[in-house]
């Protein structure tokens, strides 16, 4: 025998496992989790986001012992936990502006610092962490974002990328897909769908700026997205975590079809996952099972008019050339299977 | 109050959880049990998820409990079973099937090594059965009606207890003192065991005993024969009177050239046996080819490496002739459009100390001639397959004397399966099996959750003692191999515990109720996704449409 017992029927892929020491299961496994965004909200039916903010805001909330106060964009997120006046949110949280998530974040963790001075403590035992959708993050409130990350102010900044503006109606943002359908890049023309060599790539931007920590993540690889969330709240100083969560909506898939879609972006390479401290990438996940991207697109009607006939082939050919550039770029397959 | 309220603000903040979603829904989850596919094929009706799930933990004790709860045999079975289970195993399409077989042995072993008992009846029962024949089929029974409370009286005819387990398959895959605990625990429970006792007329045995029912299982022991020309001298034996001989005083005479005749795991079993014995050349004759034998591959493969011999397509015409009485004619077959053999007229000469039958065997029926109501057809006793019953009331059969395929796997289930009508005809009730549910099939798995592990191989005796030794050819596995072996089970159509749908659930929807208690949806939040169905790994929550 060459490999240890240490084998648990279902590998760490699944959310709990029995065999495991308590003190090793993930956080959503236990009864006793936070339920930081409780029942009742109203996000679509097999939401992302919602699946998401949970899985993140959970993970902090044990890191720091429940000492957390959230910020929130405007956005889905907010608009569906907090219609007035009820809250899912079962953590000190609140809304500004759509722009400014990551100065409140900012001014709040100031205001901590202040008051632990007052008490004559090194530092706030009080922890901050700022969240919005792609939108919030990557056009309106980027400069914000910039400055706290150039400041590396003690925030950890969450981005739930659903990739368009899903609230307003579906509307691009800098982080649409291009060949994506969206209300304003409607699938009409020469070259339909969002245009291609747009938008930004925010988790290279945050590295850029050469901050403690920055981590990409999906909803499909739970055990991944927790490790990132207590390694942020480790450190201090400006973090940034990237979360994948698919969108039924905007992306016109089944509703039971969102964690699989988190882990086909994942798998066909368009979605590196990846961590990386002080601008030096330092560990990527690899793919287990690699597939074309096709498999990804095809269940998503944003995507519809590439295939049948005619389709865009060429279209295709140009996404799946960018996730061949992303496992190049950041090395996603296992040595072996590389040959 | 109002006063109190800052600029604007006229209500009290509120939980969401005053907005039951649960209204969205036109799905609704539910949590089902399905039928695995090993334990849909276990010939003697063991729930081997069932088992296997609690050898995952490493609780052995638990897990072996539950194990015989269906088959009394697990160092035997995890011996000579030919595991349909695995052909059926859904790991199969991921990597390679679980090795469930080298696990039941280990659980099997493990209690010999520990001295773990049977519980005693709950209750003891006024009724008194006769079971008749000592084998996997009459032991089963045995153990399965004493565990319900009766009285049981196993009459054996032979001065050993075990039947083929014992006069059928050689040492070197069932060692002797493992069969002789598994049978000493059954006894131990209570069951009255008499050796060297023929029942010769059924219907006066049960008379004279007082039995209130019966169980026959008298095997198969009567070697077929089939017509060969043969001079005097000519040594020809059949091969269940070589293969009993082997636990006897006397070890059979072969010789060192032996020929045996027939494609069966029987045939097999004598040239192994053969070769042990001091044979420098053991040859299988058989009239058709290697995919149409009747013997197991895994056997025919360990024969071969152990140096015997097979001459596909052939029949003996003749055994001896004038000048030599060693000499076998031997016949050249081809096989007609149908796959059957023809002759074509060829002919060669193979040289043999003596020749071996091993064409099947017959049952002796003759204890049934004075019970009435009998049928009997192609040389068995016909019972209802529904309840092993004979057309004698209160007389039940099982094993390799009605028509069924013979193993020591199938004869074991039968045992099971007639003692619980037995059971239900002693009360006067029917016993109506419990329904089955629906099969769990690969494409209901989310197969993404279970991490790739590679089958652990059971170790190989080395050759040179194979075929100089009748020491045991497969060893067992370690504690730590038949752990990890475990937990390769994916746990098909019945919740594990793994917590994705209380994961997954966008909701909180899913309330986790604790080790051992499984989950509930709280539908008064569950939007009917999918998700936790869609991210169930082993295919235990479906969504049904809410009425309208």
């Amino acid at each position: 025998m060459t490999q240890p017992v240490k084998f648990y029927q279902t590998g760490t892929f699944t959310v709990g496992n029995r065999l495991l020491a308590p003190d090793q299961r993930s956080v959503q496994a236990s009864i006793a989790r936070n339920n930081s965004l409780n029942s009742g909200h109203r996000a679509c039916q097999g939401c992302g986001e919602a699946l998401g903010a949970r899985y993140a805001v959970d993970a902090a909330m044990r890191a720091t012992a429940n000492q957390l106060v959230a910020a929130n964009a405007t956005g889905c997120l907010e608009v569906f936990s907090t219609p007035y006046p009820e809250t899912s949110w079962q953590l000190p949280w609140i809304h500004s502006l759509f722009g400014n998530a990551a100065a409140v974040g900012t001014g709040i963790a100031a205001a901590l610092k202040v008051k632990a001075r007052k008490a004559g403590q090194a530092q706030s035992p009080v922890r901050v962490i700022a969240q919005g959708g792609d939108g919030g993050t990557t056009d309106i409130g980027f400069g914000c974002l910039s400055g706290m990350f150039e400041r590396n102010d003690d925030v950890l900044y969450i981005c739930y990328d659903n990739e368009a503006y899903m609230n307003t109606g579906v509307q691009r943002s800098s982080a649409t897909p291009g060949g994506a359908r969206t209300a304003t890049t409607m699938a009409v023309g020469g070259e339909p769908g969002a245009e291609f060599g747009q938008g930004k790539n925010v988790p290279r931007i945050a590295m850029a700026h050469e901050i403690p920590y920055v981590a990409t993540a999906t909803v499909a690889d739970l055990r991944d997205l927790e490790a990132k969330v207590e390694t942020a709240m480790g450190l201090r100083g400006a973090r940034y975590l990237h979360i994948l969560v698919p969108c039924p909506l905007g992306w016109g898939s089944a509703s039971h079809d969102t964690i699989k879609l988190a882990r086909l972006a994942r798998e066909t390479g368009l979605f590196p996952v990846f961590e990386a401290v002080r601008g030096e990438v330092t560990q990527v996940t690899k793919i287990r099972h690699r597939v074309p991207v096709e498999e990804y697109l095809r269940p998503q009607k944003r995507f519809a008019h590439l295939f049948g006939s005619p389709g865009q082939p060429a279209m295709l050919a140009r996404i799946q050339a960018e996730a061949d550039r992303n496992i190049q770029r950041y090395g996603l397959l296992a040595e072996e299977s590389v040959a | 109050m109002t006063m109190s309220k800052p600029y604007a603000i006229t209500l009290d903040p509120g939980s969401s959880l005053a907005n039951k979603t649960g209204t969205w829904r036109n799905e609704r989850p539910v949590y089902v049990d399905r039928l695995p596919p090993c334990n849909a094929t276990c010939p003697a009706g063991e729930d081997i998820q069932g088992w296997l799930f609690h050898a995952e933990g490493g609780h052995y004790e638990a897990a072996w409990r539950h194990l015989v709860r269906d088959n009394p045999f697990p160092a035997v079975m995890g011996r000579v079973c030919y595991h349909s289970c695995e052909g059926a195993c859904n790991r199969a399409q991921l990597d390679e099937a679980v090795g469930i077989n080298s696990v039941e042995r280990f659980l099997g072993d493990e209690a010999l090594k520990r001295g773990w008992r049977f519980d005693a009846p709950p209750v003891e029962s006024e009724k008194h059965v006769l079971v008749v024949g000592a084998g996997p089929s009459g032991m089963s029974a045995a153990y399965h009606l004493r565990r319900r409370g009766h009285r049981v009286t196993v009459m054996e005819a032979g001065p050993m207890a075990g039947g083929m387990m014992r006069f059928g398959i050689p040492k070197y895959r069932l060692p002797r003192e493992v069969l002789e605990a598994e049978v000493q625990r059954i006894v131990d429970l209570g069951v009255t065991l008499q050796l060297n006792t023929k029942v010769a007329d059924l219907a006066q045995t049960m008379a004279d005993g007082g039995f209130d029912a019966a169980f026959l299982a008298v095997g198969a022991h009567i070697a077929k024969r089939a017509y060969i020309p043969a001079k005097d001298s000519s040594r020809i034996l059949d091969a269940v009177a070589v293969l009993r001989s082997m636990d006897g005083e006397d070890k059979p005479l072969l010789g060192r050239r032996v020929v045996v005749y027939g494609g069966g795991n029987t045939a097999i079993d004598v040239a192994r046996t053969a070769r042990r014995l001091g044979a420098t050349e053991a040859i299988i004759v058989y009239r058709r080819t290697r995919e149409r034998m009747p013997a197991h591959d895994f056997e025919v493969e360990e024969a071969l490496q152990e140096g015997v011999m097979v001459k596909w397509l052939s029949t003996i015409k003749q055994a001896g002739n004038e000048a030599n009485p060693g000499a076998l004619t031997i016949e050249k077959m081809v096989l007609d459009d149908k796959g059957n053999p023809q002759p074509t007229g060829e002919f060669e000469t193979l040289e043999a100390d003596s020749l071996v039958l091993a064409l099947g065997q017959d049952v002796d029926l003759s204890l049934l001639d004075q019970v009435s109501g009998l049928e009997r057809r192609d040389g068995v006793v016909q019972v209802d397959p529904a309840t092993m019953m004979t057309g004698h009331p209160g007389i039940f059969a099982g094993g390799d004397m009605v028509p069924a395929e013979r193993n020591v796997t199938v004869a074991v289930g039968h045992g099971k399966k007639a003692a619980r009508h037995i059971d239900a005809w002693l009360r006067g009730v029917q016993s109506a099996p419990a329904p089955k549910h629906a099969p769990a099939s690969f494409d209901r798995l989310n197969p993404w959750y279970y991490s790739d592990a590679p089958k652990t191989l059971r170790p190989l005796l080395n050759l040179a003692r194979r075929t100089s030794s009748f020491d045991e050819v497969q060893g067992g596995l370690t504690e730590d191999n038949a752990l990890f072996e475990a937990r390769r089970c994916l746990s098909c159509g019945n919740c594990f515990e793994c917590d994705n749908c209380y994961g997954v659930c966008p909701d909180n929807a899913v309330i986790k109720l604790g080790p051992g208690k499984r989950f509930e949806f709280n539908l008064d939040y569950c939007k009917g996704c999918g998700l936790c169905a869609a991210e169930c790994p082993c295919g235990a929550i479906e969504m049904v449409p809410e009425a309208v």
